[in-house]
């Protein structure tokens, strides 16, 4: 039971928000010592895995291209882009930014985010388009558009990345089923990553369009 | 072949890292110059020599830049960059050839990956450096645009750029001390190990439970996996590939359900002004739920 104490600290360190470098390396020393295992071999166990495991921080080949490109104006093409849609209501709107967003991180494109393309971008499109469609919103309404707006960015970027080969999902889960004595391809986690992200599409965009409908209703009722 | 283009690649992440080791060395009004550049250096030393040394020396580098990170001693840089009104220009010159790279990165990982035997890191890595010509050749960057800009990023990310490969560092001493035998001993002992629909439902539930206390989607597959996974899933004759891809987003689920992701789901409430900082969340629940059964399903029909 006390080789647990790896886990306990994990769990009480990720929950308190301290440094996750530090608290994943304590959480190794502990469970390796706790385990009867001398400094060195846990250095060295430690050592040898991070070595083997280097594949997991690839990405950072694609910073330099990345980073040009967003030097001369990526995420503003994109913003343009989608800025040109005409979208008939707030709904719609988001369903369209999910599927966008899943593909883009299908892609490995490293565009969305609350503060580069909600706030900016989407949040008032939505509300333009709330307005055109059925007037003032109520209060909570506005609350509800805001956090629909929040959530679209996060269906969309969680689950279209791991459809991407050497995203940092699929890498992990390669390494650590290695550790664990089985071999997967990267190829193989990705194509299985792709249902799930059809079908997140999917279930948002039933709780999108249930939003219009729920707008459609009240408004109605005046 | 594909050792010496993947030991070639990992020179070329390890010359980023020293990059941005070199900015934070030099940059002006850099904070913690001395550790920021440390934690990076040590880090591009691992990457492009590693291979070469002593592993319990490694493991001592990895200490150091834990200690480093403990202590706040990574520092963001101050960078310069390009205004926005020099982007907005540049977009609308460039136009949608700006996208161009960015795909060329996914297309030559997956084309590599589905049609040579080199494998998709081989193919992320050639894709980038085909990426990075085609860079310079749409926008006419200069080369020290492209340092100054992967040390920004790189710098951006931080020490938690490192957070993966060293979860899997644990896993490996997870493993190596026998903490997935005694997990699953416990849970062996309320759940039938041969009852396949315990087990999977068991494995998906324990992601998101465990993201949901932790935050971190990453950090409970680890656990979750070597405990739950292997002994209940995998080894009564899951596709391994299948059932860990669908155990890591069953995570996401706890993560659209959880405060403790508050990236995702609190701060961005602040940056769109909601008055209730938890209308994120709560507008997320139900998707999340809807969708981890979902999870539960597509584990039982793909996976076996």
């Amino acid at each position: 039971m006390i080789k647990l104490i790896g886990i306990l600290i994990i769990i009480v360190g990720f929950a308190l928000k301290l440094d996750p470098i530090a608290v994943v390396v304590v959480a190794g020393l502990a469970t390796g010592l706790t385990a009867g295992m001398s400094f060195n071999q846990i250095l060295t166990t430690l050592g040898d895995a991070f070595i083997t495991n280097r594949y997991m921080t690839v990405f950072f080949v694609t910073l330099p291209a990345i980073g040009i490109l967003e030097c001369y104006g990526l995420r503003e093409r994109a913003a343009y882009l989608i800025g040109k849609m005409r979208s008939v209501t707030p709904g719609r709107l988001f369903v369209i930014y999910t599927a966008l967003r899943t593909l883009a991180a299908a892609l490995s494109l490293r565009l969305g985010g609350h503060v580069q393309f909600i706030r900016p971008l989407i949040l008032p499109m939505a509300e333009g388009a709330a307005k055109n469609n059925y007037g003032e919103l109520e209060e909570q309404d506005i609350e509800e558009l805001k956090g629909l707006a929040g959530a679209t960015e996060n269906y969309g970027n969680f689950y279209g990345q791991n459809v991407f080969v050497a995203s940092g999902g699929v890498l992990l889960i390669i390494g650590v089923l290695k550790e664990l004595g089985f071999n997967v391809e990267a190829l193989a986690v990705a194509k299985a990553s792709i249902p799930i992200a059809v079908i997140a599409v999917i279930v948002s965009a039933v709780q999108f369009l249930y939003y219009d409908r729920k707008l459609v209703r009240k408004k109605k009722m005046v | 072949m594909q050792n010496i283009l993947l030991e070639l690649l990992y020179v070329m992440c390890g010359i980023v890292s020293f990059i941005a080791a070199y900015y934070a060395f030099t940059g002006k009004g850099q904070e913690c110059r001395i550790g920021t550049s440390l934690f990076w250096a040590i880090l591009g030393l691992v990457f492009t020599i590693g291979r070469y040394m002593p592993k319990n020396v490694v493991g001592a580098m990895i200490l150091v830049m834990a200690i480093l990170a403990a202590f706040k001693h990574v520092r963001v840089g101050k960078f310069f960059t390009s205004s926005p009104e020099f982007k907005e220009k540049k977009a609308a010159e460039i136009g949608n050839k700006l996208f161009v790279p960015a795909l060329a990165i996914a297309v030559a990982a997956f084309g590599i990956a589905q049609f040579t035997k080199l494998g998709g890191l081989v193919g992320l890595g050639i894709g980038a450096v085909i990426a990075l010509l085609i860079s310079f050749a749409t926008t006419g960057a200069r080369i020290d645009e492209a340092t100054r800009e992967s040390a920004r990023l790189l710098h951006q990310v931080g020490p938690a750029s490192i957070l993966p490969q060293l979860l899997a560092a644990l896993g490996a001493l997870f493993n190596a001390a026998g903490v997935g035998e005694v997990i699953s001993r416990g849970i062996g002992a309320i759940l039938p190990a041969d009852n396949i629909t315990l087990g999977v439902i068991a494995y998906c539930v324990g992601m998101a439970l465990f993201t949901i206390i932790m935050g971190n989607a990453f950090a409970a597959f680890a656990v979750i996996t070597a405990g739950v996974g292997v002994p209940f899933v995998l080894n009564q004759g899951a596709d391994p590939a299948v059932a860990a891809a669908l155990a890591m987003t069953a995570g996401y689920c706890g993560t659209l359900m959880t405060p403790m992701a508050a990236n995702f789901n609190i701060v961005s409430a602040s940056i769109l002004e909601l008055k209730d900082k938890y209308m994120i969340i709560k507008k997320q629940i139900p998707v999340g739920v809807v969708l981890l059964i979902v999870h539960i399903i597509l584990m039982l029909v793909f996976a076996f």
